[in-house]
């Protein structure tokens, strides 16, 4: 049986790791990991440099959120889609618009209508997914990216008809609490990102998550099964975009303090593709591991190259160490191991596990 | 109505530079069964060595003959490296690995010949030609010329020759092909370095046109919703969908694109593939996929 | 369960593939808490049959009723009550033995994605009673060990226990199996038989089967249809059909053709 087309992780598959305590004790062992670990991310902005919380954790937690909205549609529906970036610039927009024509509108209702317009947006292409199948569907989300690009260039009421169509992002502020240092951006980025992860884990695990796949791995017999396919497509589409739209938002305010759509193109959209192939098509924490090394391998490289260069490498070269990079690692996942990064490190911790194990 | 034959004979000019692109494509469509994202990535790796080796002093025909000997290398490479292993691979698998295949190609001409725009010159002007009632310039005749000539050329390989032939079995049923004693492997880095093949003189005669820089792998993109309006199997639907797309894209953006700001050419094609995906799921001349239960 | 009208109708049915005539009016009933027995030599359209009567495939001519309602989509099998195995295995192999359990009776759910994701409202209660019906499932078939298993990763055997498993789940009115067992070892196939008795006998439900071994047919079957060359050639009890000279014909001369 090839071990490539069984590769798929189930969301329970990742529970299910060996443990010899008894289950009291393992379940408050567990409150207690939570709450630790919950803490200390809580109190990063304390421990780390402003750079760090800038240029790296908040990028990713917004790159995560991305991921999560594009394996929700690719990972666990099975419906090809290259459109992230094209939703996330309809969120980053549509909060932006919110915030402008909605006076006194709060931080997070302009950012649930960015989530929202987002939405439509994807169901609205998506659409196709009810006639087409396989790997033709790409072409609608394609379409959604070129033009959604080629929306927000010209008609200029989108970005309140700016004449350089860069428009700055509104200052930050939640209940009242400031949060425009990068400290406040982190918070604001986790306090979107976390719940909505956790909403999304909700789905994942139960009807709706297994409607997902069931579409995803045999449509003809999830229909007789009595799967509604074609809603739980448009679904798919639906929660994924909206993710997206929140994560463009979060983008374009919390991270680059500008909305522009020159940065959200197709290559933005694979780069998402690419965070969710490497972290693990189908597995919840996949994204962050893969927005993580997205973001964190060209400062990587950056520090490697200028060490052997002894001074500043050439940005240019260093995107293209990192496009064939990344490239190379896609394919070589997809060779070895499918579920991505996620399971390369479920598959470590296990046989940490079990060597710890080992009698003395 | 002198404009709209103008505007529609560039079109379908156009359109045959699209059926040639989308026949580098078919080649692999047919090899392996995967949509290569990466043929954008060849066609511009194809270009940059094509102008680096001329700029470097070598005269026209050995830097075509170079070229011609490093795409035919390349494709060989790619099919052995990337798609020999995920030979059994789920096709959405196939077609990410073909998409990370298409950034180590691009990272890879750029940083191998640099990232500034090169000029290619064929000899061939890019001036109209005065005698015609309408303006149509000789590159762009050529072009079309060129590909429609290649076009032919490969139509009578897969008919005639037994590469061609083997590659049509391959294409049908594998398994099949295999039983009746085609080798695989020769098929298979046939159809790769021809795709190679294709992807220069596609880059050439694109690069004539509009410079030898990034935006050809985006270019070639277009030959997606060509494959999808004339199907993957059939040279004649490739080539219909190839006309299509080029005359549709160029009059929309004339009649329809001049009230809304212009520019429409970058997303009209693909509406339009998803139009006819709408009417017809398998494409124009496609075949109806069954799914057994 | 014997009611005086019968479960499933058939009626007439015909259907053709590009000329080629695989059901040729093929009629017969099956009663409510029967077990019904499709059988024929290859290629006698018995598969077709099913695929008819479960929606997959549109009839050219005829119609299927159950329980006086007629069929027509797949979708629709479901909500009344039927369900149904493949013989080529239609399993969901990225998911686990629960999970492609559970499927089987999610269509019953009620809250919204909305509910499911905040656990409110009708969430938690319809995703704890799945768990609980499936696990009974899984004691049933004796898979639990396996139920956080990825399906496409088990044995074969396996493998077409967990698809009976899901098909039993919403304790469905009608089950159709499309050769159950298969591909078994004979192991396999004494426990299949055991699981297909006890789930008739334990959740009452009516089945319809084809299958090729005949000893098999002859233990379990109360009702044999007997079909030819997509026509039906004989239709009664196990005993009646066995010594059917038209039955002894068809397989015999299938052999020396």
């Amino acid at each position: 049986m090839s071990s490539n087309a069984t590769a798929w992780p189930s969301s329970s598959d990742v529970n299910e790791a060996a443990a010899s305590t008894s289950r009291p004790l393992r379940q408050t062992l567990r409150i207690a990991a939570f709450i630790l670990c919950a803490g200390a991310v809580v109190s990063l902005p304390f421990l780390v440099t402003d750079y760090v919380l800038s240029a790296i954790l908040v990028p990713v937690l917004a790159l995560a959120l991305a991921g999560t909205g594009q394996n929700l549609v690719t990972g666990y529906a099975g419906q090809l889609s290259v459109g992230s970036a094209a939703f996330m610039s309809v969120g980053a927009f549509a909060t932006y618009d919110a915030h402008l024509h909605v006076p006194g509108i709060p931080l997070l209702a302009a950012f649930v209508c960015g989530g929202l317009a987002a939405a439509l947006t994807g169901v609205f292409f998506g659409l196709p997914s009810l006639r087409i199948r396989g790997f033709y569907l790409v072409v609608s989300t394609l379409a959604a990216q070129f033009f959604v690009e080629w929306l927000f260039t010209k008609v200029g009421w989108f970005s309140d008809y700016s004449p350089s169509g860069v428009i700055t992002a509104p200052p930050l502020a939640v209940a009242g609490f400031d949060l425009s240092s990068p400290g406040g951006h982190y918070w604001l980025s986790l306090l979107v990102v976390a719940p909505l992860v956790a909403l999304g884990r909700n789905l994942v695990r139960g009807r709706v998550g297994r409607a997902w796949m069931a579409v995803r791995d045999m449509e003809t017999a999830a229909a007789v099964v009595g799967v509604r396919t074609g809603r739980a497509k448009l679904l798919a589409f639906g929660v994924g975009s909206f993710y997206c739209g929140i994560a463009g938002a979060l983008w374009a305010f919390a991270y680059l303090g500008t909305v522009e759509s020159h940065g959200l193109d197709l290559d933005r959209s694979f780069q998402v593709l690419f965070i969710v192939i490497l972290g693990g098509l189908g597995s919840v924490a996949g994204p962050f591991i893969g927005a993580a090394f997205v973001i964190l391998l060209p400062i990587l490289l950056d520090q490697v190259g200028s060490a052997i260069v002894g001074g500043s490498v050439d940005p240019g070269l260093l995107q293209n160490v990192e496009k064939i990079v990344f490239g190379a690692l896609v394919i070589l996942l997809l060779i070895k191991q499918p579920a991505g990064m996620a399971r390369l490190f479920y598959i470590a911790s296990i046989r940490i596990g079990r060597w710890r194990a080992r009698p003395a | 109505m002198a404009f709209l034959l103008e505007v529609l004979i560039g079109g379908l000019l156009a359109g045959i530079m699209y059926t040639m692109v989308a026949l580098g494509f078919v080649l692999i469509y047919k090899a392996s069964g995967v949509f290569n994202f990466a043929q954008g990535a060849m066609v511009l790796f194809a270009a940059l060595t094509f102008v680096t080796l001329s700029e470097h002093g070598l005269a026209f025909p050995w830097a075509l003959a170079a070229s011609v000997a490093v795409m035919l290398a390349l494709g060989v490479t790619i099919e052995r490296v990337v798609l020999r292993p995920l030979v059994n691979a789920a096709p959405m698998a196939l077609f990410l690995a073909t998409l990370g295949l298409a950034f180590v190609l691009e990272g890879f001409a750029q940083l191998i010949y640099g990232t500034q725009v090169h000029g290619l010159e064929l000899g061939i002007s890019d001036a109209p030609i005065r005698s015609l009632p309408i303006e149509v310039s000789k590159l762009d005749l050529f072009a079309a010329g060129v590909a429609a000539a290649l076009v032919a050329a490969l139509g009578v390989l897969f008919q005639t020759t037994r590469a061609g032939v083997g590659l049509r079995a391959v294409a049908d049923d594998p398994v099949a092909a295999v039983a009746v004693g085609l080798d695989l492997q020769r098929l298979w880095a046939i159809a790769w370095g021809g795709a190679g093949v294709v992807a220069l003189v596609a880059g050439l005669l694109w690069g004539a046109r509009v410079g030898v820089q990034f935006s050809l792998s985006l270019v070639v993109l277009k030959a997606l919703p060509v494959l999808i309006i004339g199907g993957f199997s059939s040279i004649g639907g490739v080539i219909a969908g190839g006309l299509i797309v080029g005359a549709s894209e160029k009059l929309a953006e004339v009649y329809v694109g001049s009230h809304v700001g212009g520019g429409i050419e970058t997303w009209f094609p693909y509406v339009l593939a998803v139009g006819f995906l709408i009417a017809r799921p398998t494409g124009l001349f496609g075949e109806r996929l069954v799914e057994r239960v | 369960m014997n009611d005086s009208a019968p479960l499933l109708e058939v009626q007439d049915v015909s259907l053709s593939f590009d000329g080629v005539r695989a059901l040729d009016r093929v009629g017969f009933d099956v009663r409510g808490g029967e077990v019904c027995a499709i059988i024929g030599p290859n290629g006698a359209g018995k598969s077709s049959l099913l695929n008819v009567v479960s929606g997959l495939y549109r009839a050219g001519a005829g119609s299927v009723r159950f329980e006086g309602r007629e069929i027509s989509r797949a979708k629709e099998l479901s909500a009344l009550g039927i369900a149904r195995t493949f013989q080529n295995l239609a399993l969901f192999r990225g998911m686990s033995v629960l999970e492609n359990i559970e499927l089987g009776s999610d269509f019953r759910g009620r809250a919204t994605f909305l509910e499911q994701a905040f656990r409110l409202g009708r969430a938690p209660r319809e995703e704890r009673r799945s768990r609980d019906d499936a696990r009974e499932i899984l004691a049933l078939l004796e898979i639990a060990k396996h139920k956080s298993e990825i399906v496409g990763r088990l044995p074969y055997g396996l493998q077409k226990r967990v698809e009976l498993g899901r098909a039993l789940a919403p304790r469905p009115k009608l089950l159709l199996l499309d050769e159950p067992m298969a591909g078994m070892t004979f192991d396999e196939k004494r426990d299949m038989c055991r699981f297909i008795i006890h789930a008739h006998e334990r959740l009452g439900t009516t089945l319809v089967l084809i299958e090729h071994d005949l000893g098999v047919v002859m233990d379990l079957s109360d009702h044999v249809i007997v079909l030819d060359h997509g026509r039906k050639i004989a239709d009664g009890t196990a005993e009646a059909v066995r010594n059917d000279p038209a039955v002894i014909e068809a397989y015999v001369g299938n052999f020396l053709d």
